[in-house]
Order: structure tokens, then sequence, then C-alpha cells
């Protein structure tokens, strides 16, 4: 074990595995030269040469088809797209191409690449720049959507997506960058998929959420406990492709009642689509409607005091099991 | 025998008179002294999320939009606050923006990387790289199918050029002869990748091969940007389609201020610095008995004032009402 930053879990994951397979290597926008624009790929050029750590120009669509090519001819690429707000552009590869070969040719074909990039609000990037669409991508079938929280399970997650034979999609949120955890060293130390991790026990109240949102779940968690005597479970997804609903619906049929945070939308957006699977499958254990505290149904503004009123916080999640019991 | 000092100047001055240059020459003070000043209330927290600056790249903005007239379109990628100052919107309107304040040209929604005054034809900076060059394309059309001799000029970076959406759009306008000016700012980097490590040729022959006049100034020079762009404007006003102009040029700071910068030397840095557009017309108009030490610090002393202005106009402007986050997601006939 070793006390290091996300940023740094995610190196040491990435130097890892490009020792570990040298079919393994990175391409992306600066992710050479410049040494990351989140700092994640720092000094890797220097380790592993150019051959294995390529600077692309700004093509989102063209270095991930490429990247789906050199999966398909044998390699294991991982293709860095800085933020999710430029994987628009390539969106036709990723759902078109990645997440549709290895069924539309019965098997033949599959497509194991990693595509990173980071999300989320709250430093004051505006409407083009902020986005948390995790749940976008766990709309398409035929990819995986991993969505890291802290920085153990940051190394954990990278390394299990180098290993899988599909499409991952490996979302990091800038919040969280900095954060310090006890990560494991052993270059085997992998964290499998569609395990979430249940961060805190509780009785009365599981509060889900994944990435930055977990963060809000358990500070909400701890108000709860302090100011209310209210005992709150909180789960922290970790991949919402493949889903662990079972870990969901077991904790909700312990407690009752279930919140879920999450920084994107509320309309159309992945809360939804996990409170109808609650609503399934727990209908007659649920003593309130499930609660979905997310961002403000709008573009996110630049100006600070309304950038903030538009993301949730844990007032608001303390609010919504305030309201339910 | 060589020209002499004057001489030179003056073939160089040829076809500008006194009162342009030293519009041209005041403009880039400003917008120079305008960025220092941003980056040093970015540093105070007053300034927030990504700001680009544009030192460096001044004659760019000043030369290219004083050949606009006022019912042409311009749209500009998120390096934006010098064409925004050259178009005429007011510092104290993009100060109050920086700061989100509800008197910036956004109302303080867009920051830095998203500055619009639609009354002044000035359709926005765009922050998803080459994200605009599609627009400008329509804007053309537009202008073309409402039969004005109106243009649309968009300014992009040398990184926008590997983007599919650069492509499409060059190959539309000239498909469709819409007027725009296409105008690439080559500061040679891409955040930290050098342009000669992602591009496999040169800009203005990626132009040509679209079959648009293209030709590459030197865009530390705001006279040569201002005769290129005039060349492009008549072109396009005489609905010949679309022109293409590439200006040298480079960046004195960072990409943005989270930028380490461990790409590039010092050195080269000082080497740009020695082409400076404002020393260049600076030598210039002196040379030409156009401008003295005196009214030089007049032109410096204006432009801080100015900013110094837009400064305590952007402090004393309120912050936008939290009722007001819900506004005009949507245009309806209530919100108008
Ligand atoms: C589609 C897209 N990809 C990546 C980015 C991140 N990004 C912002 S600016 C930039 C470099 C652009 O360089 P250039 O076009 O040369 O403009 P300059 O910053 O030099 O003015 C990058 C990669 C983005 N904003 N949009
Ligand atoms: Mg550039």
């Amino acid at each position: 074990m070793a006390e290091m930053r996300f940023r740094d879990a995610l190196r040491e994951a990435l130097r890892e595995e490009l020792i570990r397979d040298p079919r393994v290597f990175l391409m992306g926008e600066d992710i050479g030269l410049y040494g990351g624009s989140y700092a994640v790929t720092k000094g890797l050029l220097d380790e592993f040469g150019p051959e294995r750590v390529l600077d692309t120009p700004i093509a989102e669509s063209g270095i991930v088809g490429a990247g789906i090519g050199a999966a398909m001819g044998g390699l294991r690429p991982m293709v860095e797209l800085m933020t999710i707000n430029f994987s628009f552009l390539a969106l036709d590869q990723i759902v078109n191409s990645a997440a549709k070969l290895y069924y539309m040719s019965n098997g033949q074909i599959n497509v194991p690449m990693v595509i990173r990039m980071a999300s989320g609000g709250g430093s004051q990037l505006a409407a083009t720049h902020s986005h948390s669409l995790e749940g976008l991508y766990a709309h398409f079938p035929g990819i995986k959507v991993v969505c890291p929280s802290n920085p153990a399970d940051a190394k954990g997650l990278l390394k299990r997506a180098f290993r899988d034979d599909n499409t991952v999609v490996f979302i990091e949120h800038t919040a969280l960058y900095s954060m310090k955890g006890e990560v494991p060293d052993d270059p085997e130390f992998t964290i499998e998929f569609g395990k979430a991790n249940i961060l805190r026990e509780g009785k009365d109240v599981t509060i889900i959420g994944y990435s930055g949102s977990v963060w809000q779940a358990s500070r909400a968690a701890t108000m709860l406990e302090s100011q209310e005597g209210i005992s709150a479970e909180v789960i922290d997804l970790r991949t919402l492709r493949p889903l662990d609903i079972d870990t969901v619906i077991a904790s909700v049929k312990k407690t009752n009642r279930a919140v879920i945070v999450e920084d994107d939308w509320k309309f159309g957006g992945f809360a939804g689509e996990l409170s109808a699977q609650i609503m399934e499958r727990a209908f007659d254990w649920l003593d309130a409607p499930v609660a979905r505290v997310c961002g403000k149904d709008v573009p996110m503004p630049y100006n600070r005091n309304l950038e903030f009123a538009a993301l949730p916080s844990e007032e608001d999640v303390v609010d919504a099991v305030l309201a339910m019991l | 025998m060589a020209a002499s000092p004057a001489a030179e100047a003056g073939e160089h001055l040829d076809g500008f008179n006194r009162d342009q240059l030293s519009l041209f020459l005041y403009q880039m003070v400003l917008i120079r002294r305008f960025e220092e000043k941003c980056g040093e209330m970015y540093t105070k927290g007053k300034i927030r999320g990504f700001l680009h600056l544009y030192t460096g790249q001044e004659a760019c903005a000043v030369g290219a939009l004083n050949a606009l007239a006022p019912h042409d379109k311009i749209v500009t990628h998120y390096r934006d606050h010098g064409h925004a100052i050259a178009r005429g919107l007011h510092p104290n309107a993009v100060m109050a923006e920086l700061y989100g304040k509800v008197d910036g040209c956004s109302g303080g929604r867009g920051g830095s990387m998203h500055l619009y005054d639609a009354s002044l034809g000035f359709l926005g900076g765009y922050a998803i790289v080459a994200a605009h060059l599609p627009l400008a394309v329509g804007l053309g059309l537009a202008a073309k199918m409402q039969k004005t001799d109106g243009l649309a000029l968009c300014i992009f970076g040398d990184g926008g050029v590997g983007e599919g959406e650069f492509h499409e759009a060059l190959n539309l306008a000239v498909l469709w002869q819409t007027p725009v000016v296409f105008f690439c700012e080559n500061n040679l980097y891409g955040m930290g990748v050098p342009f000669g490590a992602s591009l496999s040729t040169e800009i203005p022959k990626l132009a040509a091969a679209y079959n648009m006049p293209a030709v590459s100034v030197d865009g530390m020079d705001v006279l040569a940007v201002h005769r290129a762009t005039q060349e492009a404007v008549a072109h396009c006003r005489a609905g010949k389609g679309p022109y293409f102009i590439e200006a040298m040029t480079y960046r004195y700071r960072g990409h943005s201020m989270a930028d380490p910068e461990l790409y590039r030397l010092k050195d080269e840095i000082e080497a740009a610095k020695r082409r400076d557009a404002i020393e260049h017309l600076k030598a210039d108009m002196t040379l030409a008995g156009w401008l003295d030490d005196a009214a030089y610090e007049e032109v410096a002393a204006r432009a801080e004032r100015v900013v110094e202005e837009a400064v305590a106009f952007a402090e004393a402007s309120p912050e936008p009402g939290l009722a007001t986050l819900h506004d005009r997601i949507t245009k309806e006939p209530a919100n108008g």
C-alpha cells in the first residue's frame, strides 16, 4: 500500500499495463510532451517512448476510429480524449463501431480498447466544458462504463479495463484528480467490473452514487448520522455497465428507501434508469418513492453561484432523505 | 544601394494613413494590456475557469477585424478576448463577463471562452475546437441566400485543422461558394503539440486542395494581416466564394493559465518577442514621423485607463440572481 493521488494511481495503472502487455499503447491529445491535460500521463513519454505514447492531433473521431482499427488488428490501445465534452466528436465511432462490431460480426471481431476522459462540472468552465454524461455511455449495449470514485478503485478498475476484451469507456471526475488515498502496489491488483462497493453500512436509507457523487452521498450520510441520528447506507456503483443491481436491491430491501445522486441532468438520465430498476425489483419493499438528486436542468452557467446552484450538494441529499422519512 | 530605413517604412506603410495606424496601435496596446490584466485577475481568483490569453497575437485580431463592415459576422475560438475588443465590444462588458457578472456580454453565463455580442455581429467564441467552422459556412450561406454582400469571418487556431469539421467546412464553403474568410491563427502549437507534429502538410495547401485561394501572412505584422484580409473580403463581396488566410503568429503565454509549459523553451518565446507586433508598428510609425515617445506614452496611458475602468466596472457589476438560473433555456414567446 502507498498513499497517492487519484491521478498518480491512474498513471501507475498505465505504467504497469504498458510493462505487462506489449500490445498496450497510449494515444491521445497532449498525453506526451504536455504531460496530459490533467497530468495523468506525465513522464510516460520519456519512459516508454513515442511508439507507445503517441501525441495525436485534435481529431477525436479519427483517433478513436484508429484505436478501434488497432484493436481489431491485435493491439490493446488506450485512447485519451481529454474530456467527455470532446468525446461527442467521436460518438459515432464509439456507438456505431466499437459498441457494435462484436455483435454484428456474430462474435468474429471484438474491440479491446480503453477510452479515457475527464468529466464533471464545478470548475467554472461553463456549458460546453462541464458535462457529466456517464449515463449517456451507459445507454449503449456493447460497451462498458467505469466511473471510479477514489485512487485505489481508479487503479484497480483501470488495470481491469486493459484486460477486458471489449471497449471500456473510463470516466474520471476532474474534482477527484488530486484526491489522496491508499493504493495497493501489487501489479496484479485489479477490481472486477460489476461489483458495487458498500462504502458505509446503514439501516434507514440507501444512498447511491458513482464517481464524484459518491462523496456528496457520503458527506450527506455523515451529516444525517450526526445531526438527525439517521443511519444511511452508501453504495458506490463503480461501474454503470455492467451494473451491480443485486447489491443495490439487497440494500434497498434492508433500508426500504433509496436516494440516487448524480451530477448529470435528471431528465432521461442514469438515475432514472436505476430508479426504474429498483421499482421493478423492490417495489413492495419501498416505503417512499425513490428520490433522485441530480444536476439542475440547465446548460452549466459560468458564474460561480449559478454553477453551484446547478450542481447537487450534500445538503440536497440530506433534504431528499428527510423528505422521505 | 539599400533603401533608407525611412523609405522602407514608407513602403511598408503604403496605403495606410496616420489615423488608421494610430487606431491599430491603440487597439493592439489595449488588447495587450487587457490580457495582462486578465492574467493578474485570474491569479487573484477574480476570473476563473479556463483562461486563454491572447498576448503576442494582437496583430491578427486588429488587422483582420478592422477589414470588416458592420453587417459582417464573426465566429471565433475560445482565445477570443482580442477579437471581441477589436470588433468593438466594450472592454467593460468583456471584463464583466470574465468576472461572471450580469453586465458581462454573455450575462455572466459564458465566461472567457464564450463571449457574444449579437448586436455587433460577434456570434461567439467557440470552445469546442473547430465547431464553428461549419457555422461560418452557414452564416455565409445565409448572407448569400438573403442577397446581402455580407460575409462571415471565421477565426481558429492551427490545432483546428486536424478536425474533420475543418475539412467538411472547407469543402462545403467552396461547393456552395459561400462568402467566408477562414482565418487561421497559426501560433505553432495546439496546447503542447507543435503544429509540425500534428499536420502532415502545410495549412494553405489544404485550402488550395479544396480549390480556395489561400495565403500565408506574417501574423505579427498588423499591416500585412490587414491587407490580406481586405483582399479576402473583396473576394467574398464580389461573390467569388470563400478565401483562406493563415497568419503566422505566436502566443507569449501558456496555452491557458493551467499550462505548465513543459514543451517549449524560453529562447523560442524570446525570439518571437523580438518580432513583436506592437514594437514593429511603433518602429514603422516612428520612422514615418507619425509617433514619438510622448505620443506612445499617451496611447499606453489611455489603454491603461480603459483597462482599469473595465476592472472597476466588473467589480461593481452585480452577480446574476439565482432566480435566473432557469431563464432562457429555450426561446419562447414569453421570454422574448
Ligand atoms: C474538440 C476539442 N478537442 C479538444 C479540445 C481541448 N483543447 C482546447 S484548446 C486545444 C488546442 C487548440 O489549439 P489551436 O487550435 O492551435 O488554438 P490555440 O489554442 O493555439 O489558439 C485543445 C486540444 C477542445 N476544446 N475541443
Ligand atoms: Mg495554436
